[in-house]
């Protein structure tokens, strides 16, 4: 990869970096203060049984959700795009 | 921000920058980055009791990301990935009674220990040999670049098995190959993961390679499916234990989401002895804090 090319990609990236972590903080801020209140209380309801499937089906829910966000980030980022000589042989 | 489920204060973005690390390693290396991830949560205040658990849930949700961007490029055999599961499975459970046969005579600490450190070391080095190896074979011209194996004489002599039942695995390329050998390699990681308590994709990732002669892209992608079938499995366990803080799994997933996928785009700009030889020091780390911790007591 040339070094315009590298520079471009460092560029791309550090803005990527900076608008995924105005998302995260605005997560941090306004969802998982909500989640946290439901997800206490089955746990200690002692209700793990519930707890421990309605924990894993967020994690895949919010995993799915993830996916598609990050996949239009990483296309933003025209990684997918690069030539095959670009990429090391 | 308050967690109140474990019981500790701590800052969100901390947590996600925790994940965002592990991310980059896990959607690079194929590895479920426990080994890494735990201890930073540890430093970062989370109950011991909880890292564990909540580390696998956070893998969980991470592997689901960089096996989805794996998959998108073609590099995850979901056959092998199933059929060693099963064999994992009864390779964890022989591996957990292993644990109470020491237990009964009182060395697990340090035989666990010595054990995990040889294995470590011994991966690590000849890891590093063999890509070492295949990047002289690359640049003498011999071998196609994208995935040159400095050991192949041994996977030929693995695939000459022909022990019935015989499969194919298209995805990998392998015309043929007995399924013993896949289930043999997913038993010995289910005994290491069951004796040591690791993930196994230390381990996994180079016998893959190594024995069944999968390209390292692809076992880099099979590796996190089955993470995340082991995982899943364990943050379901451990949870029912009352050991998983699943809000913060929560944030740390949203940081590991990003890594992932970096980490997975990333494995397209290298060549396959490339990522071995980087894979090489990360064995070396986990026996590194091994060590310290039997040192330490």
């Amino acid at each position: 990869m040339n070094k315009q090319k590298l520079r471009i990609l460092a560029r791309t990236l550090a803005l990527e970096l900076a608008g995924y972590g105005l998302l995260v903080a605005a997560y941090a801020a306004f969802v998982a203060p909500r989640l946290e209140k439901p997800l206490a209380q089955l746990f200690n309801n002692d209700n793990l049984i519930v707890y421990a499937f309605a924990g894993l089906g967020l994690i895949v829910v919010q995993g799915l959700i993830l996916d598609a966000v990050t996949s239009f980030l990483v296309s933003q980022l025209h990684l997918d795009r690069l030539s095959p000589a670009d990429k090391e042989n | 921000m308050e967690f109140v489920i474990a019981g500790v204060t701590i800052s969100p973005l901390l947590l996600a920058g925790i994940g965002f690390l592990v991310g980059i390693l896990g959607g690079f290396f194929g590895v479920g980055g426990g080994f890494i991830g735990g201890p930073l949560m540890y430093w970062a205040g989370v109950p011991m009791n909880f890292v564990v658990g909540t580390d696998l849930a956070h893998m969980t949700g991470k592997s689901i990301i960089a096996t989805r961007r794996h998959r998108a490029m073609g590099h995850v055999d979901i056959k092998v990935g199933l059929l060693m599961v099963i064999s994992s499975i009864v390779g964890v459970e022989i591996g957990a009674r292993m644990i109470e046969m020491l237990k009964e005579v009182g060395s697990v600490d340090v035989v666990v220990g010595v054990t995990y450190i040889a294995i470590q070391v011994a991966v690590s080095l000849f890891t590093a040999w063999e890509s070492i190896r295949a990047l002289r074979i690359k640049s003498a011209g011999g071998t196609a670049a994208k995935d040159a194996v400095g050991f192949q004489s041994f996977t030929k002599r693995i695939h000459s098995i022909k022990l019935p039942p015989v499969i194919s695995l298209p995805v990998s390329g392998i015309e043929s190959i007995s399924l013993w050998v896949v289930l043999g390699v997913g038993l010995f990681t289910g005994i290491l993961s069951g004796l040591l308590g690791i993930g196994g994709g230390f381990v996994r990732m180079p016998l893959l390679i190594y024995v069944m002669g999968i390209p390292t892209h692809v076992a880099v992608g099979t590796d996190l499916f089955e993470i995340i079938i082991s995982a899943g499995f364990g943050t379901i366990t451990h949870a029912l234990k009352g050991n998983v803080d699943i809000s913060m799994a929560l944030m740390m997933q949203i940081g590991a989401a990003f890594g992932a996928q970096m980490g997975a785009v990333a494995t397209r700009f290298f060549s396959g002895p490339r990522i071995r030889l980087a894979f090489s020091a990360l064995p070396l780390i986990g026996a590194i804090m091994v060590i310290t911790r039997l040192l330490s007591g």
